[in-house]
């Protein structure tokens, strides 16, 4: 058994692949972050990420792989999912040595799995594009918080850009200290650092009208209830307690 | 804006507009142009009521002041309520910075009948006219239309929303008699008449100039309630088939009465929301529209009612044991949507999978079927078969022991209420 260590990112993976495929390793397990332990007695192995081989292998992938089918490959690695890194890898070989494009062979466990992963990520994804809320601020910057599971902020970017094309905004993942930022051009990812921000001036920056429409927001969601219909199981279903903190109308 | 004016004209006219069911936001394809704001494309659920039911528009009425007097409805003239009656202004802002904060993918506007229909229409229409002209707003605009208002609003109102809808309200025009009598079933119609030829027309122009303007890309939709007025599932569901079919409608909500009023045409105040039955037309209509099943063979003669305790598609394969058991293996895609236990993904899901090998229990219940309710219906890939001789009642028997369906606690008692 060889331990392998990466970096976490989807080029790190695709470069232990090669690695694999080079050193034609057997049996491996994967570890994101660097080797620290001297209690390891395995054979380990601190992979550095290589855009050049990893390259290669993403080609090699493509080959095998519809567009849509890569795409999901790199979803499923986003649910950084440590014990599922396995699975993933797991998936990829079988790719790799299948004579034909297997990414529908739900019979077999590994392609089962990933399209389970890929369904568990997609669905806080989608629940991100429903939860993000806004917040206008005096530079008429639109500005949100999220805390997702997963790590789906680099999924979200089309989806916001596409949809709010003519304001700034900023989708900011506080679990992950990392945000997405549109400028009316551009996308790119920043990172804020909040030390050096006093929480009250961020409060008085939102624009004067911010309240209001909050306000307005939480009346809304109020009388749009039906008592007589009350259902709290479907309710809680459908908006699980842990993405409340962002919503106003939970708040 | 004045804050307190404004949230009592919110709390009013969205309190009053939460009885229409219909909430969806998809079906158009409603592009982000010259950098505006919004597109409508997918149809996102941001928020849920305690209720359950999804929140993806901003549904109000642009007033509850209303001309007539239907018994069902909270804004009928007779109701002492108090009134109130947004500005266009009020609705384009209010639109707007909502879907901007990402709380809506668009707007649901509805209105009482004031003055007349044409009065009423040409302001709902002057909203949506705005909203795309002015602002630039690409997001999902549903009107719902005015009975009886002029073919030319319904062509304009078309041009600027993604949906139109006219609530049919009763299944059938003797239910309407009795609860709406000022309204008529002709009144409702004829506006979806219009509307289908005109998308249609619209549709064809389409595809031979590219240009040519989209006429509510989303299609027409309407709602029935449910539980008001005496009439059977089986004739709910063919009134609903028969707009689907005819009227060619994307589609029809069923909308389980809410007592609001006492009135002795009326179930009383305190009986309660049939929402069990309120599910199963749902099934239904699901099975008429993804699973390929005919009206008929839904509902019948002997079985005018849908079972509230097990859902339609049980109830189907219950009745016709002698269709099954099916080969996973081998069985046509529309077949396999057949089983009790298997829902559209699943079963293409199946029809990948089998072209690497033959499928066994074990593969299916990864796949996602639900076995405890298939394995009655099907042989795959193992020598096992569960139905053995077993007769329609003791497999629903197994199947119900088994799962713990939500609705059987509110089953009974609703069953007691009847
Ligand atoms: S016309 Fe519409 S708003 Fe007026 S009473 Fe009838 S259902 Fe209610």
């Amino acid at each position: 058994m060889t331990t392998l260590i990466y970096d976490g990112t989807f080029e790190g993976l695709l470069t232990v692949v090669f690695e694999i495929y080079e050193r034609r390793l057997q049996q491996v397990k994967l570890q994101k972050g660097v080797w620290l332990s001297m209690a390891l007695f395995e054979d380990v192995l601190q992979i550095t990420t290589d855009n050049g081989r990893a390259g290669r292998v993403l080609n090699g992938l493509r080959s095998r792989l519809s567009a849509e089918g890569l795409q999901r490959l790199y979803a499923a690695h986003l649910a950084e999912v440590e014990s599922e890194d396995g699975m993933i890898l797991g998936y990829i070989r079988y790719v790799f040595d299948a004579p034909f494009n297997v990414e529908e062979d739900y019979g077999n466990k590994y392609v089962l799995r990933l399209s389970e992963i890929v369904r568990t990520v997609r669905r806080e994804k989608h629940r991100m594009e429903a939860f993000v809320r806004f917040k206008e601020l005096q530079d008429k910057t639109f500005y949100a918080t999220i805390e997702p599971d997963f790590n789906v902020l680099p999924l979200l970017g089309k989806h916001f850009k596409d949809r709010y094309a003519d304001q700034k905004w900023i989708i900011y993942d506080i679990k992950r200290n990392y945000g997405l930022h549109y400028d009316l051009h551009d996308l790119q990812f920043i990172t804020l650092d909040f030390s050096t921000t006093n929480p009250t001036n961020v409060i008085s920056a939102y624009q004067e009208n911010e309240s209001l429409y909050q306000d307005l927001w939480k009346n809304y969601f109020k009388s749009a209830n039906i008592p007589a219909r009350k259902n709290t199981k479907l309710h809680m279903r459908h908006i699980p307690k842990r993405y409340w903190r962002h919503l106003p109308e939970k708040l | 804006m004045n804050a307190e004016r404004i949230t009592e004209k919110l709390n009013i006219l969205a309190d009053a507009a939460k009885y229409d069911v219909s909430c969806a936001s998809s079906g158009s394809k409603r592009k982000n142009q010259n950098k505006g704001l919004g597109n409508a494309s997918n149809g996102i659920c941001h928020t849920y009521t305690e209720d359950g039911r999804c929140v993806s528009l901003l549904k109000i009425l642009l007033t509850n002041h209303c001309i007539f007097d239907c018994a069902y409805c909270v804004s009928r003239k007779s109701n002492d309520i108090k009134r109130a009656a947004f500005t266009v202004q009020e609705v384009v802002d209010l639109t707007i910075n909502f879907y901007r904060r990402n709380y809506i993918e668009g707007l649901f506007l509805s209105s009482g009948i004031f003055y007349n229909a044409d009065y009423t229409m040409e302001r709902l229409v002057r909203i949506a006219k705005k909203l795309r002209t002015e602002h630039n707003f690409n997001g999902y605009i549903h009107l719902k239309s005015i009975p009886g208002a002029s073919d030319e609003l319904m062509q304009e109102a078309g041009l600027y929303a993604d949906r139109l809808s006219v609530n049919l309200e009763m299944p059938t025009e003797e239910g309407l008699k009795l609860l709406a009598p000022e309204k008529n079933r002709h009144d409702m119609i004829q506006p979806m008449g219009f509307l289908k030829n005109e998308i249609i027309k619209r549709t064809e122009e389409k595809s031979l100039f590219k240009k040519a303007p989209a006429f509510a890309p989303a299609g027409q939709s309407t709602q029935v309630i449910v539980g008001a007025t005496p009439e059977t599932d089986k004739q709910v569901l063919h009134t609903a088939n028969h707009f689907y079919k005819n009227f060619n409608l994307k589609r029809v909500y069923y909308s389980g009465y809410v007592p609001v009023i006492s009135d002795n045409r009326l179930p009383a105040l305190n009986t309660s929301v049939p929402m069990v039955r309120e599910n199963r037309l749902y099934q239904a209509d699901w099975l008429m529209r993804f699973y390929g099943f005919q009206v008929n063979e839904i509902v019948d003669e002997q079985n005018p009612h849908l079972d509230l305790d097990i859902d339609p598609k049980l109830g189907w394969a219950l009745r016709n044991l002698n269709a099954f058991p099916i080969d996973i293996n081998k069985a046509d895609l529309q077949l396999i949507l057949r089983v009790p236990g298997i829902g559209v993904q699943s079963a293409q899901k199946i029809v990948s999978a089998r072209q690497f090998g033959k499928l066994d229990w074990e593969q299916l219940k990864k796949i996602g079927i639900a076995v405890n309710r298939a394995k009655y219906f099907i042989t795959c890939n193992s020598r096992q078969f569960e139905r053995r001789d077993l007769a329609g009642t003791a497999i629903k028997q197994y199947i119900l022991s088994q799962s713990q369906s939500k609705y059987i606690k509110t089953a009974t008692t609703q069953l007691n209420l009847f």
